[in-house]
Order: structure tokens, then C-alpha cells, then sequence
């Protein structure tokens, strides 16, 4: 059993490598926006430490540079994180149905795009101490990523910077494509969903959507199709989802 | 205001953290349904693959990097290369690209 979390924590450290590497360049980006917005490196460092959510700190800040409420920040940052109450109930038929509260509680914290990517991609069940090494690694990179742009933003060569952000994107091809490659529903969600996402970007009537609204409206409604055409039956969504 | 702005960042992170942490909290069973199963084992292919693209073309200096980046990760996953292979040769594509460029 302690072996078990230490092979998965380990693991996890490994695999977070490369979430580090991306957060670290993404939050760069972030961090100069902090500063835009008037805050100090102790507090964005703070904030991307804690929330870990790129859109929707970059929401957060943009708003209190504004002067918004406490209540209207709260309100759109809701809606911006939206998107995680799905991550967090996919989650939650993926982890042992015995797991005790305190590990669902310590999952939670790091729920992030990549993390969640990552986890559900193992097979069979997920052990919660390969997030917490993915967080051990990933949190310093976002948190640090921030500073640094706070710091020395424009300091920075941009074609590094450039060619960093790509990182996170090639994290999730490598989770979607070999399924796709395996089972031809996914392949074609896939496709169905590049095509609709770039649609949701490119006609204008979508454009007072949020970035994070779309990705959930999206999201549930090609996988409700996809459901109802393509029922999963038995076994098969332990090992992927 | 300034001397609020912990308080926002409190704010921002509890609600964040709600949303993260209820649905796993709450939902301590498996799920019998067949139709939600499925939709949940769509949900995380579907949400990646849009969150992809296209957003990828525009986190690079031109889009035109981040085309080969993402036409190049593609296949690198395709034919079973890792997840760390892909993504640092993503960064490599893109850095390369641009130098060229």
C-alpha cells in the first residue's frame, strides 16, 4: 500500500514535469497582466499559488483592476471555473469509490486543465497521490511563472516564451489522440469538436460567450450526443475515463 | 482598494475551490446510469480536443508556427510517442519555426 502511493506520487512527479515546463511559460504571460492590473509580485505570486486557473485569474485581476465588487469577481469567477464541475464529477467515477473524504478534499485543490487531462488518462482507477505529484511539481512552475512575469515580463526573449506556451497543447494531444487512434467514436468527437470550437471562435454571434462558457457549452453538448449515439457499455469507461 | 485585494484573492480561490471540490466530495458512488457514464467518458476527449483548438493558434507569435506545432503533435501522438516527448517537441517545432521565420 505505501509502496503503491510512493510508485504513483513518483510517477506523478514525472509527469508533471512537463505541466511545470508549460505553467512555468503560460503564467509569464499571466503575471504581466497582474502587474498591468496593479498588483504587487507577492500577491499575483499569491493568487496563481492558490487558484491556479489561468482564465480565470486573468478575469480575477482584470476586474479588480477595474474596481469590481467582491461579489461581481466572485460571480465571474464562477463562471469562468465553471468547466471544473465536470472535471471534478469525471473524477469522481474514476477514483476509488471508497477514497476517504480527506483525499477527495486534497484532490480538489488541483483540479487545473492539465492536471485533470493527465489523471483521467490512467488506467483503471486513480490513486490520489499521483495528483499530489503533479501538483508538487506544477504549482511552484505556475506560482514561479507569475513572478517572473511580474518581475522581468519584458525581459524575457518572446520566441521562448512563444515556443514554450505551445507545450501545454502538445500535453493534450497526447492524451486524446491514442484513444482516438484506438476507438473511432473518439477520433470523430475529436474531429466534431475542432471543427465546432472553431466555429464557436470564428462566427460572430458567439462572441459575447466566454472563452470558459464555451468550452463547457461545447463540451456538454457534443459528449450528450455522443452519449446518447454512442452508449459506453461495461467495463470500458474504467479504463480510459 | 489595494489593501482589499487579498481579500478578492480569497475570494476568487474559495469559490474556485467549491467548484473543484463538490462534485468529488458529493458524489461518493458510482454512477449506474448508462447515459451519464458514457457522457462522462466523453467529457474529458471532448473538452481537451476543443480547449486545443483553436486556441493553439494564437499562443505562439504567428499562427504559422503553432499550425506545424500542432499538425507535428498529432502524429507524434499518433504513432505512441509520450507525453513529455510530444510536448517538448512541440516547443522544439515552434522554436525552430520561428528562428527560420
Amino acid at each position: 500500500m505505501l509502496t503503491d502511493r510512493r510508485k504513483w506520487f513518483i510517477k506523478g512527479l514525472k509527469d508533471g514535469v512537463p505541466i511545470m515546463l508549460g505553467y512555468f511559460a503560460v503564467s509569464i504571460a499571466l503575471g504581466i497582466a497582474a502587474k498591468n492590473a496593479g498588483m504587487t509580485a507577492t500577491q499575483a505570486t499569491v493568487a496563481s499559488a492558490l487558484i491556479m486557473a489561468s482564465a480565470g485569474q486573468y478575469i480575477g485581476f482584470t476586474l479588480i483592476a477595474a474596481g469590481a465588487s467582491l461579489v461581481e469577481v466572485i460571480v465571474m469567477e464562477a463562471i469562468a471555473n465553471a468547466r471544473y464541475l465536470l472535471m471534478s464529477t469525471a473524477l469522481s467515477q474514476k477514483v476509488d469509490p471508497a477514497l476517504p473524504l480527506r483525499h477527495r478534499m486534497l484532490m480538489g485543490l488541483w483540479i487545473t486543465d492539465e492536471i485533470f487531462g493527465v489523471s483521467v488518462s490512467v488506467k483503471g482507477r486513480l490513486n490520489p497521490y499521483y495528483n499530489y505529484g503533479m501538483a508538487a511539481v506544477a504549482t511552484p512552475g505556475w506560482a514561479l511563472g507569475t513572478l517572473t512575469g511580474v518581475v522581468l515580463g519584458n525581459v524575457l526573449p518572446v520566441r521562448v516564451v512563444s515556443a514554450l506556451s505551445v507545450g501545454l497543447y502538445g500535453m493534450f494531444m497526447s492524451i486524446f489522440v491514442p484513444p482516438a487512434r484506438k476507438n473511432p467514436v473518439i477520433a470523430g468527437l475529436v474531429i466534431v469538436s475542432f471543427a465546432l470550437s472553431w466555429a464557436f471562435n470564428a462566427l460572430p454571434w458567439f462572441e459575447a460567450i466566454s472563452s470558459g462558457m464555451k468550452i463547457i457549452i461545447l463540451t456538454v453538448s457534443i459528449s450528450l450526443v455522443a452519449a446518447l449515439a454512442f452508449p459506453v457499455d461495461g467495463k470500458e469507461d474504467h479504463h480510459a475515463a | 482598494m489595494r489593501h482589499n485585494v487579498y481579500l478578492y484573492i480569497l475570494g476568487m480561490w474559495g469559490v474556485t475551490y467549491l467548484i473543484r471540490v463538490l462534485p468529488l466530495t458529493l458524489i461518493r458512488r458510482e454512477i449506474a446510469n448508462k447515459t451519464i457514464r458514457s457522457f462522462l467518458f466523453y467529457v474529458p476527449y471532448v473538452t481537451l480536443a476543443v480547449m486545443t483548438f483553436p486556441a493553439i493558434l494564437s499562443a505562439t507569435q504567428t499562427p504559422v508556427s503553432a499550425a506545424l506545432a500542432l499538425v507535428a503533435g498529432l502524429a507524434m501522438a499518433w504513432f505512441g510517442l509520450s507525453l513529455f516527448q510530444v510536448s517538448v517537441l512541440c516547443c522544439v517545432v515552434v522554436f525552430v519555426v520561428e528562428l527560420l521565420m
